[in-house]
């Protein structure tokens, strides 16, 4: 996604489209209300009871997984680059096994609240709370400003506003719903919106698929003909080559970018803490199973989303659909299925594929804050700086200042954010995921011998790697696109620092470990083994 | 032994619970069934792992330096590239169908039998 989006869509459904916008927010509004009258202890706030069914927790790793990148930026990369644009997709689905077969069950028998239980489980809490706590914070909140900088972007485009005031206006109170929503409904609350998001993303995108592949008589071939010929490019546009890979150090860049995507999954905080939600192992297990059910129907409607655009709604210089860099395509493609622009059917599809967009938005927003904030208040708070000795009602007060500074600080970040590539800040989010928080958690599951040094060494190493190698690269200079264009600093060739970063958080990891003398955590591996792959001990369900 | 009462709250979260629970862990860990269950989990979780990475792996840098092969056409429109991008969906499908029968199998009932005789060791 980028943010240069000028044009807005036809007006004509304005009215419908805010109506709708405004039934979300009731909506979700009455969940938080309704949740934060059911969540007492802390166990509630921060892992939703751990009450939730397999079925309704791969609901929610669903919503809180499929952003508004996923929806409206893989389908417009599609319509504008072909097969490339589906390329994301299919790195976004493959990692879901990284977290089904090594991480969801474990974690969720072996943690409680937050990443840096599940890594402090048998090590010096102190210095490994603080790396976990720092890459939880840093991981979401570069998430979240893509989603917010999005989130600007796109009610600008859905609701046919261009004034940059206007702009920060939906910045900030979209902001200020995230805050109430964190605040008021924690993990129970957050879980429920991301469940209504996720029924209506579903439901909106079967809606659209199918009025598509009505028109092409259900034949794939030839929706990829029409598409192909209305691209301008011919077979080009359905083989590799349009977005990725043109050169040397392109096809690196693909490739270390393809390295992060299937690698940086498992490693997303707002992602592991939601396997806390379930009361057991086996509803963690059944939770990643639906995810990948549902995520991977999604991501192969989008490839008719993508491709329905490329031939039934112009693409080229100067559509729509080129100046929002794809975003608009969904949603034009909604009106274009529905009848066409001033058509009835038109303007309903389109205002309802946009309150998706936004309902969207708003789900994944939430998660984020919920993450950044229970670590604060559980990692850096009860743990480093009150030692263990906080009390649970002292947690929950600052867990919910937390929200609302992070809140807040996001808001202000996000306002003068506006210039930076979303794309390019959700790639560096699942980069440090994969480089820092990864080799961690995978070392500390498998590898006995892996101490409080190993993982520090792991985190800071992954972490500090990827956010040099762009800032080195000619993301942030030395191209016209760069974020300082004027400067000249971009020594490092690719755009993604996966290919180098994750090889080195691994690598930090094992030399940390090899030179620390520690070895009370070899001694609790074996307890930590039993508890994660058996579930004995492990924490259970609260009952009210 | 460092607990939630104690002033020296440093070493791992482990450490909080009481004496009896770490020596019921470390009775369990020697335990055949215990060795079992690992050796199952392990045995069926690294190699899909590598399988599924490598396969993916492959996928990309076919996409990078094995272009020809990927532009030929298989159906119609329908070319080595997108079908093999498709297959991505069908293996990843598959992995986790497999995993989930061989987990409710072969993992589970070992794994329920020993949580089932830690909560009796530690009255829980």
């Amino acid at each position: 996604m980028s943010t240069a989006m000028l044009i807005p869509l036809a007006t004509g459904s304005r009215g419908l489209t805010i109506g709708l916008f405004l039934a979300v927010v009731a909506i979700t509004l009455y969940i938080t209300f309704w949740a934060s009258r059911h969540s007492k202890t802390a166990a509630d706030y921060y892992a939703g009871g751990r009450s939730f069914s397999g079925f309704q927790n791969g609901l929610a790793v669903s919503g809180d997984y499929m952003s508004a990148a996923s929806f409206l930026g893989i389908s417009g990369a599609i319509a504008l680059y072909g097969y490339d644009g589906f390329l994301y997709s299919i790195g976004f689905l493959v990692a879901w096994l990284v977290a089904l077969l090594l991480i969801a069950e474990l974690l969720r028998n072996s943690g409680r609240y937050t990443m840096a239980d599940q890594l402090a489980y048998r090590m010096r809490q102190i210095p490994v709370r603080s790396a976990a706590a720092t890459s939880t914070i840093v991981v979401s909140i570069f998430y979240l400003l893509a989603q917010m900088v999005g989130a600007g972007a796109l009610v600008g485009l859905l609701l046919g506003v261009t004034s940059p005031a206007l702009k920060n206006i939906v910045i900030v109170l979209v902001g200020v719903l995230m805050i109430i929503y964190v605040t008021f409904g924690g993990m129970k609350g957050t879980t429920w919106v991301q469940i209504v998001k996720a029924v209506m993303l579903m439901v909106g995108t079967v809606l659209i698929t199918f009025l598509v592949l009505v028109q092409f008589g259900f034949n794939f071939n030839e929706l990829l003909g029409v598409a192909a010929e209305k691209s301008g490019k011919g077979e080009a546009f359905l083989q590799p080559g349009q977005l990725y890979g043109k050169d040397l150090v392109g096809k690196f860049d693909f490739l270390s970018l393809g390295l992060a995507l299937v690698l940086g999954t498992a490693g997303l905080p707002h992602i592991l803490i939601r396997f806390y939600t379930t009361p057991t192992a086996l509803a963690a297990r059944k939770s990643v199973l639906w995810a990948i059910g549902l995520i991977g129907s999604f991501y192969l409607m989008t490839l008719v989303l993508g491709f329905g655009a490329a031939a039934l709604v112009p693409t080229g210089d100067g559509s729509q659909i080129k100046t929002s860099a794809g975003n608009a395509a969904s949603p034009l493609l909604a009106q274009a299925v529905g009848g066409g622009e001033g058509t009835l059917g038109g303007s309903i599809l389109l205002a309802v594929i946009s309150a998706v967009a936004f309902a969207t938005i708003l789900a994944v927003v939430a998660g984020l804050t919920l993450t950044s904030a229970s670590s604060v208040a559980h990692d850096l708070y009860a743990n480093v700086i009150k030692k263990g000795q906080a009390s649970e009602k002292s947690e929950l007060v600052v867990v919910r200042i937390a929200a609302f500074g992070i809140g807040a600080v996001a808001i202000l970040l996000a306002i003068p954010a506006q210039r930076l590539n979303i794309a390019f800040l959700v790639a560096l989010a699942f980069a440090v995921a994969a480089s820092a928080n990864l080799p961690a958690l995978l070392y500390n599951l498998f590898w006995k011998r892996f101490n409080t040094m190993g993982a520090v060494f792991s985190i800071y190493g992954g972490l500090i790697m990827s956010v040099l190698l762009v800032t080195f690269s000619p993301v942030v200079s030395g191209t016209p696109t760069s974020l300082f264009p004027g400067a000249d600093f971009d020594w490092f060739p690719l755009r993604n620092p996966g290919l180098i970063s994750i090889p080195f958080g691994f690598l930090c990891g094992f030399v940390g470990t090899l030179i620390s003398k520690e070895t009370h955590s070899a001694e609790r591996y074996d307890e930590l083994s039993v508890r994660s792959l058996t579930g004995a001990g492990a924490e259970k369900a609260v009952v009210h | 032994m460092a607990d939630r009462s104690s002033p020296v709250y440093e070493s791992g979260e482990a450490d909080r619970l009481p004496v009896h629970d770490h020596e019921v862990y470390n009775a369990i860990a020697r335990e055949s069934d215990f060795v079992e269950l690992r050796r199952r989990y392990l045995n069926f979780a690294f190699p899909a792992t590598i399988a599924f990475m490598a396969w993916y792996i492959l996928y990309i840098v076919c996409n990078n330096w094995a272009r020809n092969f990927m532009d030929i056409q298989v159906y119609g429109h329908i070319n080595i590239a997108m079908v093999w991008g498709l297959l991505q969906f069908v293996s990843t499908f598959t992995i986790a169908y497999f995993y989930a029968r061989h987990a409710r199998r072969s993992l589970d009932p070992l794994a329920t039998k020993l949580r089932d005789e830690f909560d009796q060791e530690t009255n829980r």
